[in-house]
């Protein structure tokens, strides 16, 4: 069944039009033209807008592990001055390296945890978070006891703590040895670094939130616009990798905050808890109170069964 | 003499490429309409995507709960589409079916518009477009072979990349008046067909790669990704063969029909049978890992936004399937055209939102958040599908000649350039 029917429609083509006609014709495809050139131009006006904030230095800048001292150096002071400009604080960003002999461990005894959620809100505070959506890298469940079922456990719960028929369980990144969400990324902007912190280059990050989706502890938060802090709340003493100001657009997560840690101090989750139920330390010093707990308390690792090998233990005391 | 030789070829690839944008520009009116209607669509998504760039994803109903919605749903189901439009190819070349082998530029022309509609709807995904030369080599850093996401990359344009070689060196041959040479299409053909089933392949392993994602993370979901590309592409093939031979004076033989007609009630039953699989593996025994498919067929705790959704594509592909299954179906055109449109529409619910949505749903720590695509969304969604039907109606319209001619192969020399207006004249040797 061939039709041989002659070409109808569109197929018309105009090769036999008259000369007048052509000139008609090729008139109103110019207006056409120039009317769509008018329309495009008027559609990406929003991404002029938008170019006009970003410079050519921070367009063309090196990925973090690329960038010599000196460059970071430049990066690092650019950054604060920018904070400067547009907030009016004075800032001070550093570049905390991971220290030899040290790989991070933390530990949470879940006999003692409240459930008061003031990790949650010292990360909040620490971390320099997004206020408008309340972000915080760490979840609090309200868990019902004698059980360890995620599916029975409770985020937004709203009375008073600690009930005493549930248990509670703040869940931030594992730092696990084997990550889901470094394997998947595209452009390596994120990689564990030999102290076992999982970290971000802000500003090499592309956004296409893979590593969001392959995280199975929902730790990993992406920046749907650009965080806004009160001028007056910004915590001034940030680390590249950790807790400045974030860009629109990138993820970010836990650190531990690096920018304490590894400078000797605790995360300040840690320094928030009133039960004294988070333990943080060197898991390569054995006379740390991490390698302590992880050799006499029964320990846990949350979803064991995906194989990330988190290095965020559970205990409960008896 | 060789540089004469390279003058010669350059400036008749230039005089091909003018030729194809007038054949791409003039039309009758219908086709004015169509095209200004696909371009006012595809301006308001580029609009909506510019203002998502510049005050960020928070325009969109996505959340870090639900961190892909509606942009990667259609990314998914475009790859398919890419992949389906190999099933006129495998006919023709594996099978030499000679009736298929006029047309599978159809295919291939809708391969590539299907691929760039693809690649645009993971750019607009992005956070961060304009630092897409993180991924290039040498100047960033490209996570290659970790990451699923350069697979990827590298497979969604090398399909591009060879069905343009295909597409673009048979057309510049017709417009040369030459017989094409079969070394120079044919191993790139048979490479496509392989090519074809990687595509969809790495985009499945994308998400079955993911252990903390239970309803993705099986091993039956690239199967599904094919078995569902070869029912979306040949159904879409079928209606715009008709549109073809309809508006374009296209003749289109029973037998071409007849193929896709052949393949889309295998693959359609073939896609029954594994999703009936999948509910009965998921339900009958349980457990915490099954949430997400009981969130999307009967709802989770109150929510249900997907449920009809899914069983609307559910009732889609029983029904397509039943018409498919109808005898001399091919011969009916606007039976099988809707039998057509309900199988296509089934598989983008199926494979497009009723696959990524729930995988978030519930969340990682079993947070239920449920997601809703926000106008922004539905608007660039909009924008990219008229930016691709652009692409292919134009290609369509530079292809038009030769699938006009009912066996291009032998009639090439003569009938081609009898009214062809290159009027070439020192081509034949060139080669």
């Amino acid at each position: 069944m061939i039709n041989n029917t002659p070409p109808a429609g569109p197929a018309s083509a105009p090769e036999a039009e008259p000369a007048g006609g052509m000139t008609r014709r090729t008139a109103i495809k110019a207006l056409g033209a120039t009317l769509g050139a008018a329309a495009f131009a008027q559609a990406i006006a929003p991404l002029t807008e938008w170019a006009e904030n970003m410079s050519l230095d921070e367009y063309l800048q090196k990925h973090y592990r690329e960038l010599s001292p000196f460059d970071l150096g430049v990066v690092m002071a650019r950054m604060e001055q920018i904070t400067k400009e547009e907030t009016g604080v004075d800032v001070h960003i550093g570049d905390y390296r991971p220290q030899p002999g040290v790989k991070f461990g933390y530990a949470l005894n879940l006999s003692v945890c409240v459930g008061c959620r003031r990790c949650a809100k010292a990360c909040h505070i620490e971390n320099n978070h997004d206020r408008p959506s309340g972000n915080s890298y760490i979840r609090v469940l309200e868990m019902e006891k004698g059980s360890l079922d995620l599916a029975k456990g409770r985020v937004n719960y709203d009375k008073p703590v600690p009930h005493p028929d549930k248990f509670y369980m703040p869940v931030q990144c594992q730092q696990c040895d084997k990550p889901p969400c470094v394997s998947v990324c595209p452009v390596e902007a994120t990689w564990k670094e030999s102290d076992g912190i999982v970290v971000v280059d802000y500003n090499w990050c592309i956004g296409c939130r893979y590593c969001e989706a392959a995280c199975p502890y929902h730790a990993r938060r992406f920046n749907w616009t650009k965080p806004q802090v009160p001028a007056a709340e910004i915590n001034p003493d940030q680390g590249y990798l950790s807790n400045r100001l974030r860009p629109q657009g990138v993820m970010e997560k836990c650190t531990f905050c690096l920018h304490r840690s590894r400078q000797g101090k605790l995360p300040a989750c840690l320094e928030a808890c009133p039960t004294g139920a988070r333990v943080f330390g060197n898991l390569l010093d054995p006379e740390s109170e991490i390698r302590w707990v992880l050799k006499n308390k029964r320990v846990f690792v949350l979803k064991e069964e995906v194989g990330t090998q988190p290095s965020f233990f559970y205990f409960f005391d008896e | 003499m060789n540089n004469a030789r390279v003058a010669e070829q350059f400036t008749s690839y230039c005089r091909f490429l003018w030729k194809a944008v007038c054949d791409a520009t003039d039309g009758s009116w219908w086709f004015y309409a169509w095209m200004i209607l696909l371009t006012a669509l595809s301006l308001t998504g580029l609009h909506a995507w510019a203002v998502q760039v510049r005050d960020g994803l928070i325009v969109t109903g996505m959340s870090d709960h639900v961190s892909w919605g509606l942009y990667i749903a259609n990314f998914t189901f475009m790859v398919g589409l890419a992949a389906g439009g190999v099933m006129m190819v495998i006919p023709a070349y594996l099978y030499h079916d000679h009736e298929m082998h006029d047309l599978t530029i159809v295919g291939e022309l809708l391969a590539v518009a299907a691929i760039v509609m693809s690649i645009c709807f993971v750019v607009v995904d992005m956070g961060r477009p304009e630092r897409f030369w993180h991924m290039f080599p040498i100047v960033g850093r490209f996570n290659w072979p970790v990451s699923m996401l350069t697979w990827d990359v590298l497979v969604l344009n090398g399909y591009l990349g060879l069905n343009l070689h295909i597409c673009g060196y048979l057309l510049y041959k017709r417009f040369r008046c030459e017989r094409p040479n079969s070394k120079w299409y044919v191993p790139f053909v048979y490479l496509s067909i392989f090519w074809a089933i990687s595509i969809h392949t790495v985009t499945a392993f994308l998400y079955s790669g993911l252990g903390g994602r239970p309803l993705w993370n099986t091993a039956l979901l690239a199967p599904r990704f094919l078995v569902t590309a070869f029912i979306a592409g040949p159904a879409f093939i079928i209606v715009l063969l008709f549109i073809l031979r309809r508006f374009g004076g296209v003749p289109i033989a029973a037998r071409p029909v007849q193929v896709l007609v052949n393949i889309v009630r295998v693959t359609l039953l073939i896609n029954l049978l594994m999703v009936a699989s999948e509910l009965f593996t998921e339900l009958y025994a349980g457990g915490a890992h099954t949430a997400s498919s009981h969130y999307l067929f009967f709802g989770l705790h109150g929510a249900n936004a997907l449920v009809p959704w899914i069983w609307s594509a559910v009732a889609m592909g029983i029904i397509a399937t039943v018409m498919f299954l109808r005898p001399g179906v091919a011969g009916r055109p606007v039976w099988l055209t809707l039998a057509c449109v309900l199988a296509f529409a089934g598989i983008w619910i199926e494979k497009g939102m009723g696959l990524i949505v729930p995988a978030f749903i519930p969340s990682t720590l079993h947070e239920i958040v449920e997601y809703f695509p926000s106008l922004v969304e539905w608007q660039i969604m909009a924008g990219i599908w008229a930016w691709g039907l652009l692409i292919l109606t134009v290609m369509l319209k530079i292809a038009l000649p030769i699938l006009r001619q009912p066996h291009p192969e032998e009639n090439f020399p003569t009938r081609v350039c009898a009214t062809s207006p290159a009027g070439n004249t020192g081509g034949h040797s060139h080669l």
